[in-house]
């Protein structure tokens, strides 16, 4: 079985949907979106902690936090929740102060599965297919880095 | 080959260069169409095609009189990259979600009392 995340990028709405499977209970993974001691354990890529300031995961409620990478603040998160029904659906938005202009609406279904398991649908809706384009552009600087890398390796293998 | 990935590897390290690269996705742009949202001359716009053309990620059309910039065929195959790093990403993430809810359930199995969230408490029974 097959769980690893899916990701679908519509060619002519500004949509990009990733699916993933987990195997725990709604009640469980929603849990570990809604309470920030959880959620800064995994959320936000691996080299990069979370200083959690806001986590008020409720209806109306808000976020902020910053991103710290090598001890220094590199981004400034926040965002609401528009509506969050526990072990449901979560909608909130997501901005970060260093471009005020790339706000995704961010929509979460929790689907319960046979076996206690859930299937999360997380729809990030942004403003145009250029915003569409830039957000699955920003996983290239870490792309780069790896491309490096491998090329270092090779070289020190003194295959290339 | 090893020069070529690190021209277009150069090429893309540059925010502005790959947000070209992400409008030109749409469609073919004149230099004056993609300088339009930049506070930026002309000129460096131009230079930053130029880099992108030399890396052979864009090229421009010799006759037409306003030599539109077009997106070349791979760089569409890198764009399926970007969204497999995206979705690497996420995956990497969501496996440390994994990990998480399995120490949750932990948790609840030996539940005392209302869940504190992040600390699992491992009762170290005497």
């Amino acid at each position: 079985m097959s769980k690893e995340a899916t990701i679908d990028a519509d060619p002519n709405l500004p949509v990009i949907t990733i699916t993933r499977e987990f195997d725990a209970p709604p009640e469980r993974v929603y849990r570990a979106w809604a309470e920030p001691e959880l959620v800064k354990r995994w959320m936000g890529p691996r080299s990069v902690e979370m200083d959690i300031a806001t986590w008020d995961c409720q209806t109306g409620g808000s976020y902020r936090y910053n991103a710290i990478q090598n001890g220094e603040v590199v981004a400034h998160f926040f965002g609401c929740f528009h509506d969050a029904i526990p072990g449901e659906k979560l909608v909130q938005t997501f901005g970060f102060e260093e471009m005020r202009d790339a706000v995704a609406l961010e929509i979460m279904t929790f689907e319960p599965l046979e076996g206690g398991r859930t299937r999360i649908v997380a729809k990030s809706i942004v403003e145009s297919m250029e915003a569409q384009q830039g957000m699955l552009a920003s996983g290239m600087e870490i792309g780069i880095n790896e491309g490096y890398e491998k090329l270092d390796e090779l070289l020190a293998e003194g295959v290339a | 080959m090893a020069d070529q990935l690190s021209r277009v590897f150069q090429a893309l390290a540059d925010e502005t260069r790959r947000d070209l690269v992400a409008r030109l996705a749409s469609g073919d742009k004149t230099v004056g169409d993609l300088a339009e949202p930049y506070e930026m001359s002309l000129q460096a716009v131009s230079k930053h095609v130029r880099v992108l053309e030399d890396a052979g990620l864009v090229s421009r059309s010799r006759d037409a009189q306003k030599r539109p910039v077009h997106l070349e065929a791979e760089v569409l195959s890198l764009m399926t990259k970007w969204i497999e790093r995206y979705r690497r990403e996420a995956e990497e993430r969501f496996q440390r979600l994994d990990a998480v809810l399995a120490e949750m359930a932990d948790g609840e199995h030996n539940a005392t009392g209302p869940t504190t969230g992040a600390t699992t408490n491992e009762g170290a029974a005497s």
